[in-house]
């Protein structure tokens, strides 16, 4: 009885603290992420109703933007494009493994040659595309001298439809493949030594090794780079930018950089039809999401 | 007592006189300018005027921010609604429009009452939208061919008067081993110079200033005729190979090296060509032949221009600015080092530079002045019409598909 009227004695706060702990902790990160996350996303929604200009006053059109987004044929060039950047840029986790292996050795200098492999995902995504255009030049261009060599003709890969999405894409390998080889260097170290001891005692080596004893250990680093690779393919815009432009004529586009052009550039001032366009991204994102959310929800479950 | 009170008058008297006279002569208060004159020449230009304007007003604070001239395109819209600048440049004619519109730039009409206004006549109607001006002209160029005088010698070829003249030219040209003409078109305008001339040399102005209006359908057999004769030098070869990769200025080294004959362009063009390694007697320039007899001949003439943004705080500082820099004296001696036109009738030309007193006589003597594709035509229109001419320029083929995709367009932006 006592007891009990003790326990009524405590304020409300005191008798619900640990539950509410954790909450009051998570309050401002919560609070910031309604604000600047969830709150655009549904704002983006609203804004691709509307034909404004991002100055006067909205007229709301219903869903005359996503009509219009069917029949444009320089978003279904943008959609193949980031379709393309997806499948190719994951090439990036293979590389980075094979360099990562190449590197986890114990050499004089290696931790320089591990510098020096790393490089180019230090350097910013301008300079990368700076030197890639200059290496791509049709005239005076190192790959078309190299190419030139052995007797083929001057490739005009950025000013080229056919080739100019592949071209940028390879120039965008370059640093994710440092990045991926980084995060396979620190998980190889993780490595389980006696595993490696046991399987070599049970005959396994070389792809055998590599295929059932040490890459199922780089799993962890495997769905890291799984993710950084696909954000990375997402978010190209500055590549895009720096080498063509999203040409020629809007063939090396992709949705980001699309929607950059018809809501933000100099020739358009279009935010509702950008907004579309950032809608479809963000369904195309939300399948990846909700795969990330599954699968690290499945493994917290495991544990 | 009396003394000391008459001192103080007469030392209040005193700086109530240098006060007046100050405000009668010298501005004071902040002064800060936006610029998007980010090339070596006009930035020095500009920075010279600005200090003689300084110099005359010592106690104004001009703070001046040059803003690189592609970036400039898209941050003004930024920066004039949210942080104005009391100045900032930009051009005339349609590309104003999207400013002008929202009630972000001011309406400066009282500049152009009076004299100034009639000095300025020959833009009035390429700073006027809805009968009212919304800026001051700081300077014009003329746009046509610069070509390379010594191969021009060498093949025995004069400056062409006439399209065949223009192709058969060309041919010479291509037999050398040469391109006809560099241009690079990753930045698309370049390729809208070709367009705007070939179609106002083919149909003339109005026909021109109806398509940019949304008046003409793009499907027009008219415009199929203007492409039709870009096809034939297309088909010819005449341009160099790759351009979709070069930006205007990387075009330029094909020639300075030689290996193409001449260039379309801006006459902001020949400082960059100069100092590419073409010396004065090797680069000249013609007026773009014509085409179909009895057209009269109008040329490309932008205008660039400085306006006072709506949300400016010292609007008397930027109006007084903007008298300095269109009144004669100015406009002669700043035209005089970016090596082009002055707008002010009063001002005099330099009759040293061949290329300005050709340029000043060919505008002289024009029929019209374009200001170009992508400040005539709405900025949505313009650019998609820029990307389907580099399109064309790559795949002629693909004429049918570029027309209907144009129309399209221009039955969306122009409603």
């Amino acid at each position: 009885m006592s007891m009990q009227a003790d326990h009524s004695n405590r304020s409300w706060y005191k008798r619900n603290e640990i539950a509410l702990t954790p909450w009051l902790f998570l309050i401002p990160g919560i609070l910031m992420f309604l604000f600047y996350v969830i709150l655009p996303v549904f704002q983006s929604f609203y804004i691709s109703t509307l034909d404004w200009d991002g100055l006067g006053q909205g007229t709301s059109v219903g869903l005359e933007n996503y009509r219009e987004l069917w029949h444009d044929p320089a978003f279904y060039i943008s959609l193949r494009n980031n379709l393309i950047w997806l499948a190719l840029y994951l090439l990036a986790i293979p590389a980075g493994l094979f360099i990562a292996l190449f590197l986890n050795q114990t050499v004089t200098g290696i931790r320089l040659y591990k510098s020096l492999f790393f490089f180019p995902f230090v350097i910013s995504q301008v300079v990368v595309g700076l030197v890639f255009t200059w290496f791509y030049d049709p005239t005076f261009g190192l790959l078309n001298t190299f190419i030139g060599w052995f007797g083929f003709g001057p490739i005009n890969v950025l000013g080229d439809p056919t080739y100019v999405t592949y071209g940028i894409i390879a120039a965008g390998l370059w640093p994710q493949t440092a990045y991926c080889m980084i995060l396979y260097l620190t998980g190889l170290n993780a490595v389980d030594p006696e595993q490696i001891e046991a399987a070599r005692l049970d005959g396994a080596k070389g792809w055998r090794m590599l295929w059932y004893v040490i890459i199922p250990q780089l799993k962890p680093a495997t769905f890291i780079a799984f993710v950084v690779t696909v954000i990375g393919a997402l978010r190209s815009f500055d590549l895009i930018s720096i080498m063509t432009n999203g040409g020629p004529f809007g063939e090396s586009r992709v949705l980001s950089f699309y929607m950059f052009e018809v809501a933000l550039s100099e020739y358009g001032f279009r935010m509702g039809y950008g907004a579309a366009i950032a809608v479809v991204l963000f369904l195309i994102m939300l399948c990846f999401i909700t795969y990330f959310l599954y699968s690290m929800y499945k493994e917290e479950r495991g544990h | 007592m009396r003394s000391i009170t008459k001192a103080s008058i007469a030392a209040l008297a005193a700086v109530t006189a240098t006060t007046s006279f100050a405000f009668a002569d010298g501005l004071s208060g902040d002064l800060k300018i936006f610029l998007d004159t980010s090339n070596p020449a006009p930035r020095e230009t500009f920075e010279t005027m600005i200090a003689e304007f300084q110099g005359m007003h010592p106690d104004l604070k001009i703070e001046t921010t040059i803003i690189d001239r592609e970036a400039y395109k898209t941050q003004i819209r930024n920066f004039l609604t949210a942080n104005a600048p009391d100045v900032a440049t930009w051009y005339a004619g349609n590309r104003m429009l999207p400013y002008v519109q929202p009630g972000l730039f001011e309406d400066v009409s009282d500049l152009w009452e009076g004299e100034l206004g009639e000095n300025l006549a020959s833009t009035k109607a390429a700073m006027t939208i809805d009968g009212k001006q919304w800026g001051v002209p700081y300077s014009y160029y003329q746009w046509g061919v610069y070509y390379r005088a010594d191969i021009y010698n060498e093949l025995g070829l004069t400056e062409p008067k006439t399209f065949e003249e223009m192709k058969s030219n060309c041919q010479a040209v291509l037999d050398s081993g040469r391109k006809c003409y560099t241009i690079g078109t990753k930045f698309l305008w370049t390729a809208a110079g070709w367009f705007d001339y070939l179609n106002m040399r083919t149909n003339g102005y109005e026909f021109h200033m109806d398509l940019t209006a949304g008046r003409v359908a793009w499907t027009d057999d008219r415009v199929k005729q203007t492409f039709a004769n870009w096809r034939e030098l297309i088909d010819m070869g005449a341009f160099i190979d790759n351009h979709t990769a070069y930006s205007w200025q990387e075009a330029i080294p094909f020639m300075a090296k030689g290996e193409a004959a001449a260039y379309l362009m801006g006459n902001f063009a020949v400082d960059a060509i100069k100092d590419a390694g073409v010396t004065d007697d090797q680069l000249d320039f013609y007026q773009f032949p014509m085409i179909v007899e009895g057209v009269p001949m109008a040329e490309e003439a932008p205008t660039d221009t400085l306006h006072i943004p709506s949300n400016a705080k010292n609007k008397a500082n930027a109006k007084a600015f903007l008298q300095y820099v269109a009144s004669a004296d100015v406009q002669t001696e700043i035209n005089a080092k970016l090596g082009q036109l002055p707008v002010n009738n009063k001002s005099s030309v330099n009759a040293d530079d061949k290329f300005v007193s050709q340029g000043f006589e060919m505008l002289n003597g024009a029929y019209a002045l374009a200001q170009f594709f992508d400040r005539d035509a709405p900025a949505e229109m313009a650019k998609v019409g820029m990307e389907g001419f580099q399109e064309f320029m790559v795949r002629p083929d693909n004429l049918d598909a570029i027309l209907t995709r144009l129309d399209a367009a221009a039955k969306r932006i122009y409603k």
